[in-house]
């Protein structure tokens, strides 16, 4: 497993391909596009990267509470090849797609058989895209709207998810003066439930760590301008 | 020689892989290279100097170790069509990712033979391939070398010069 690329890069693929050649191409084709690029050479090390445990759906029975359950790194978009050993592109596909942590990020087929059934059975399954193989500098322009698409939709999930927990934010702004330092810790603040299920998880964690501070210091400046 | 001299020989080197025409078992063949390869030669550049021999050689690895599974394979008494099929497969796979078109072509022949469960046929699809393995890899390597040459001795690879 490698991970490249730019560090300013928008947006992170996870390429999946059992060929070398065709992760090294594959890679470079995505690092010459300017996205950040992790490549692995199969289905269940995809998984295993998007943080889903495998026995999730071997094991029916015994209810799946994992605190690991969440993504190290934000993946933007899954690029798999179709034909691999063990699990395939496809199976890949429908483990994504099966799982509420995963479910929103878009996942292109590529294959080097022009097969429509299959090609059909993959969009049926939620594929964005099926590219044929060799993939080419040009087909790669028809990533991006998956991902700003999938953004836009995210964002919108996080305004939504603001106005469902209100009691989070007012009882900020309801702290007396405080200096930023000894605001309530993150991991200490009340999560609702359904938070716990969304993809970016992280990232809106992330985004609240750098929010929260600058969202409550100009009232408290105000305050201050005003006694 | 000198660079601009090297230079040009590498223009007209690459383009006849491209153009190049040759008769076979299996009619009149195309050229070694096909567009793929161009799509290489645009993926490397300064931050990547070596990207094109890189792919290259792990053509070459994956070539022949696929090359002397499928002969083991085809040596047996009873061949192992679905383990045959599998090995072309792949061999059509990385030959396409470099472009190395006869090997492509190759396979696809070798394929049908495959689904026939035609041995002959099997074995001579494996002796053309073998024999157009050899050919795009002494090419190959040749062209790597001009390559070398050139940007040892202080040139650039005149890829603007390559208009198909």
């Amino acid at each position: 497993m490698a991970i490249t690329g730019d560090s300013h890069s928008q947006f992170h693929v996870l390429a999946v391909d059992d060929s070398l050649i065709d992760r090294k191409l594959i890679e470079r084709l995505l690092k010459t596009s300017s996205y950040q690029v992790t490549t692995v050479d199969s289905g269940s090390k995809a998984l295993k990267f998007l943080g889903l445990q495998e026995d999730e759906q071997s094991n029916p029975d015994t209810p799946y509470v994992s605190p690991n359950n969440h993504q190290e790194v934000e993946v933007n978009l899954i690029i798999t090849d179709y034909c691999m050993p063990g699990m395939t592109g496809y199976d890949l596909l429908k483990k994504v797609k099966e799982s509420s942590s995963l479910r929103n990020i878009p996942v292109v087929i590529m294959s080097s058989e022009n097969v429509p059934s299959r090609i059909t059975r993959c969009l049926e399954e939620g594929a964005e895209e099926f590219f044929l193989k060799p993939v080419r500098l040009s087909d790669l322009n028809r990533l991006k709207p998956h991902m700003m698409k999938n953004k836009i939709k995210n964002q919108k999930q996080e305004e939504q998810e603001e106005l469902e927990i209100p009691d989070i934010q007012s009882e900020e702004q309801k702290q007396p003066a405080q200096p930023p330092s000894s605001q309530p810790q993150p991991e200490s603040q009340p999560q609702p439930s359904a938070l716990l299920l969304q993809p970016n998880n992280n990232k809106r964690k992330a985004m609240e760590e750098g929010l929260s501070p600058d969202r409550t210091r100009p009232r408290y400046n105000g305050i201050t301008t005003m006694v | 020689m000198e660079v601009v001299q090297m230079q040009r020989a590498w223009v007209e080197y690459t383009k006849s892989l491209f153009r190049e025409f040759s008769y076979s078992f299996f009619g009149w063949m195309k050229g070694f290279l096909d567009a793929q390869f161009q799509q290489l030669q645009l993926l490397q550049d300064e931050s990547n100097p070596d990207f094109v021999a890189e792919v290259v050689s792990l053509f070459f690895e994956d070539s022949e170790r696929l090359l002397s599974d499928l002969t083991f394979a085809l040596e047996q008494q009873s061949v192992d069509f679905k383990k045959v099929d599998a090995h072309v497969h792949q061999l059509k796979g990385s030959s396409s990712s470099i472009g190395a078109q006869r090997v492509k072509n190759d396979c696809i022949a070798f394929r049908s033979f495959c689904e026939e469960q035609n041995v002959e046929g099997c074995q001579r699809c494996l002796q053309q391939v073998k024999q157009d393995y050899s050919l795009v890899k002494s090419k190959l390597e040749a062209l790597i070398r001009l390559e070398q040459q050139i940007v040892a001795a202080g040139g650039s690879i005149p890829m603007e010069e390559l208009s198909f």
